[in-house]
């Protein structure tokens, strides 16, 4: 066990470099944006003058290493920023969308999970049935279509024909207040509060949004599980079982199962990544108030502190996903820290 | 015989569905066993021994069918059992062990659990007994520290520890018959040895039947009382032990005897001719497409390895948090060659024997430059090749002079190249040819020279037999004219007949070629027959040096002692090599 938190400490200590990398990119990323912000924020009106007063104020008439180095500096005491869109400080604006984008994450991996973890295992275990296929008729949806489509699709059947989903408006229908910020997930804070019927209206919002990213999901989710499972039951380790004459949910979950799921972990890490990404997408079909469309909209307006701030809070969540399915690998997997 | 016997095995016929059809892997087999009784079942692979045992349990894949005969145990059908009923038998009345023992246990549960899961699958402990009885097995498996062990995982034992826990596990329930799938195969000769007394100790005390499924014939006469001798799906003669190796009936069987290499037999004496090898009429090769080299008059040293060492750094099992501070410690290493020095003539070949871990392999890396010793040269063909890194080497004109036969003839090849194309790869690559025309002469005649028939020249390595590909990994070797071959187990994925073939193919082509031959293997009796000299070695250090006959016959030291004496063989020679005479 010892052994086991060294190796955790020294996987916590290999994502340092990373970090700092991924802090020297979204700044150097940011400056390489063609516009000048200077322009932008002294406004259509502005004269030379006034847009070099601008660039003094906001710093970037200095050299790009000493740009750096403020950049950082502000980094430490939680400054990022204002944003010139919204001249709210962007700390502040990534705080509030965060949770909402997370939220929606969140749910859309669980439900893929959900589906396509079992989906997988009854395919491996009934190759070429019925559920067979509709396991690969679902992947093939799943890759094939964009989010975007299967978001409006959603929208198109379930809140303009059927109406049965509430309008893609956001987090929550107007007639409701959002309940009060603990963890920003409002599905949580709504409980927290004791609000019944805040909770209902906030997952009623969340169920297309999270079905879309969820439909996204699936196809690798299923496909790793699927092909893992089949593996897992073709080795030599399963027929052992089988001789044994375990029974059959032990044979399939303690000891193929448990083996697929490595191989799965990393895989839901990768998934989780591209969610964040797909968000983006998804977010703005929704109107959903997730740092995915914040980013947008500061991208066409040259609000070059908040893209940072977009891409470093991104790129710190990568980091630390894959810190966490590392861990969680190095603690479940007896094998994992001997060969490197 | 009134009375059916314990396992009883009546006219079984197994079918399999392929892509390419119906195939039948069994046809109408039967065979019994009795209450206490040791049956060897032998045969090569293909034969049908596995799948007589899997059917018997029920566990054949889906593909797999039962067409016709019946199974009994204990005078309960088994054929047509429900699954849930075989379940409860298996593991508990009838249990199995299978080859590759690491992988055959949960890599990520730790042993002492899947023992447990056996027994509390079967009812034979409790939650709050079961810890204790799992220890118990391990105990009884001889493995130390037990209670420590309990709790460690596959890839922390050793194979031959391994397979003592999958003892442990079959073993758990107390069955009544064991079934025992080529279980000693890839481990050592004295592992296997330790492994095959701890099974007939513990079945003989609870007088327990068991089925021992092997291609090694020794292996079956040291531990079997009856023998079933399969091919092809057919069991073509079956007889107790002494009876069989004394006066085999079948023509399969007198061929498998005579392809077993023994303590005394000679080359000329594998005489098997093995079933590719009939349907391709396969003559012995009348053109030497090779220009023979001259024999030199006085034999000159080809090969003069000086005080090799190779360490490789261990890892410590306190991790320190901070790689760049070791806490003081030097650099733990392990030395898997450890100042080792010999010499080899021109034309001579030379065997180099050792258990797993001795050092033979990374020995024979260093000398064919594919990895860089630590300290010490080679000195080949009166040029010190260790002067230059591996990685360089690759690019010296001495690259050619030294080449290697692999161990597995299926991994070694590129699944993607024809045979003809891996023939010709070292033509092309290190001989710089470039004439389409001149390859493929070269390629038709090298073919020949290993008696590869030209049509199978475009197949894939999947198309090809072990044989097949064993021949067009030799092909290629040879195909640069080296000095020097280096044969790593060459004939360790093959079977006996097989191995024959290909052992006196190696001969015949160092007669006629004139090359030498380092020869690293684990079976003494193979080495013999190639070599005129053996070093055993033992744990990076050289044991024993001499010629194979007397390192065979008259060991010095204890180790290679332990070495030989574990080596198992059927005693009645006599009567075989009058046997093998009158074919």
């Amino acid at each position: 066990m010892r052994t086991k938190l060294h190796q955790v400490g020294r996987r916590l200590l290999q994502a340092l470099p990373s970090v700092f990398g991924v802090v020297v990119i979204s700044f150097a990323l940011t400056r390489a944006l063609p516009g000048d912000p200077a322009i932008y924020f002294a406004g259509a009106m502005a004269d030379k003058e006034s847009i070099e007063q601008v660039r003094i104020a906001l710093g970037l008439d200095r050299s790009w290493l000493e740009q750096f180095f403020i950049y950082v500096g502000n980094l430490f005491k939680g400054d990022m920023g204002l944003s010139l869109s919204t001249g709210q400080p962007v700390l502040q604006e990534l705080l509030t969308r965060l949770p909402a984008s997370l939220e929606l994450t969140f749910i859309g991996l669980g439900l893929a999970v959900l589906l396509a973890v079992p989906l997988g295992i009854l395919a491996a275990t009934h190759p070429g049935s019925w559920i067979d296929h509709v396991c690969r008729v679902l992947v093939t949806a799943g890759v094939s279509l964009p989010t975007f489509f299967t978001g409006l699709f959603l929208i198109y059947i379930f809140y303009y024909l059927l109406g049965w989903a509430p309008s893609p408006l956001g987090r929550l229908d107007i007639l409701y207040l959002s309940p009060p910020t603990v963890t920003g997930f409002y599905t949580i804070d709504s409980l927290l509060a004791r609000d019944g019927e805040t909770f209902i209206s906030s997952l009623k919002q969340l169920i297309l949004p999270a079905f879309t990213l969820g439909l996204f999901a699936l196809a690798p989710i299923a496909r790793m599980t699927r092909g893992g499972m089949l593996g897992a039951l073709s080795s030599d380790y399963v027929r052992t079982a089988r001789a044994n004459g375990l029974a059959r949910a032990t044979v399939l979950l303690t000891y193929a199962f448990r083996n697929a799921a490595l191989p799965l972990l990393t895989t839901l890490g990768m998934v989780f990544s591209f969610l964040l990404g797909a968000n983006v997408l998804v977010e703005k079909v929704f109107s959903w108030p997730g740092i995915g469309s914040f980013a947008i909209e500061a991208l066409v307006a040259s609000d070059y502190a908040a893209v940072q701030g977009f891409v470093l809070t991104m790129a710190l969540l990568f980091v630390v996903v894959n810190l966490t399915i590392d861990v969680i690998l190095t603690l479940t997997d007896p094998r994992v820290g001997l060969d490197d | 015989m009134d009375k059916t016997p314990f396992l009883n095995v009546d006219e079984l016929s197994v079918e399999f569905r392929t892509r390419n059809g119906i195939v039948q892997a069994l046809e109408k087999v039967s065979l019994h066993v009795e209450k206490g009784e040791v049956l060897g079942v032998v045969g090569e692979s293909g034969s049908g021994k596995s799948v007589t045992a899997y059917t018997a349990i029920g566990l054949l894949d889906a593909a797999g069918e039962a067409s016709h005969g019946t199974v009994t145990f204990d005078g309960m059908p088994l054929t047509d059992a429900r699954e849930a009923d075989l379940r409860d038998l298996r593991g508990r009345e009838i249990s199995m062990i299978f080859q590759n023992p690491r992988a055959a246990l949960n890599p990520i549960r730790p042993v002492g659990k899947q023992i447990e899961d056996v027994l509390l699958r079967h009812v034979q402990a409790t939650r709050q007994t079961a810890r204790d009885k799992a220890v118990a097995m391990l105990k009884k498996v001889k493995i130390v520290e037990p209670e420590q062990r309990y709790w460690s995982y596959p890839f922390e034992l050793s194979g031959g520890m391994c397979q003592r826990v999958m003892i442990a596990i079959a073993l758990a329930c107390d069955p009544r018959l064991l079934i025992a799938d080529e279980p000693t195969t890839g481990l050592d000769v004295t592992t296997q040895k330790a492994t095959m007394d701890l099974i007939r100790e513990l079945t003989r005390e609870q007088n327990m039947s068991v089925v021992l499924i092997t291609h090694d014939l020794g292996m079956a006469a040291a531990y079997c009382d009856r023998l079933v001798v399969m091919q092809k799906g057919r069991v073509v003669e079956s007889a107790p032990v002494n009876d069989l190796f004394a006066a085999p009936q079948h023509p399969y069987t007198k061929k498998l005897i005579a392809a077993s290499p023994g303590p005394n037999s000679t080359l000329e004496e594998l005489t098997a001719v093995p079933d590719e090898m009939e349907t391709a009429n396969m003559a012995q090769p009348n053109v030497a497409p090779l220009p023979k080299r001259p024999k030199t008059a006085e034999p000159e040293k080809l090969l003069e390895v000086i005080d090799l060492v190779k360490e490789f750094p261990i890892k410590s099992d306190n991790v320190s948090l901070l790689p760049w501070r070791n806490n003081g410690q030097e650099e733990q290493a392990f030395r898997a060659v450890d100042g080792i020095s010999f010499s080899m003539m021109r034309g001579e070949s030379l065997g180099l024997v050792g258990e797993s871990g001795c050092g033979k392999s990374t020995t024979s890396n260093i000398i064919t430059r594919l990895m860089d010793p630590t300290s010490g040269d080679v000195i080949f063909d009166h040029r010190n090749i260790t002067t230059h890194s591996a990685a360089k080497f690759a690019r010296l004109p001495e690259r050619m002079k030294i080449q290697m036969v692999f161990q597995d003839p299926t991994e070694s090849l590129n699944p993607r190249y024809s045979a003809r194309q891996s023939i010709a790869q070292p033509l092309r690559h290190l001989k710089g040819l470039r004439n389409r025309k001149e390859i493929a002469t070269k390629v038709d005649a090298l073919a020949e020279l290993v008696g590869l028939p030209g049509n199978l020249l475009d197949r894939f390595p999947h198309q090809l037999s072990g044989g097949q590909k064993a021949r067009v990994g030799i092909a290629r070797s040879i195909a640069v004219d080296p000095l020097l071959l280096v044969l790593d187990e060459p004939t360790s994925a093959l079977d006996v007949s097989v191995q024959a073939v290909v052992l006196q193919l190696l001969d015949q082509l160092k007669r006629d070629l004139g090359m030498s031959y380092i020869f690293v293997s684990h079976d003494l009796n193979v080495v013999r027959l190639l070599c005129e000299r053996v070093i055993v070695m033992n744990r990076g250090k050289i044991i024993e040096t001499g010629t194979a006959d007397e390192v065979l016959n008259n060991p010095e030291e204890a180790y290679t002692k332990t070495l030989v004496e574990a080596i198992p063989h059927f005693e009645p020679r006599t009567e075989i090599e009058r046997q093998v005479s009158a074919l």
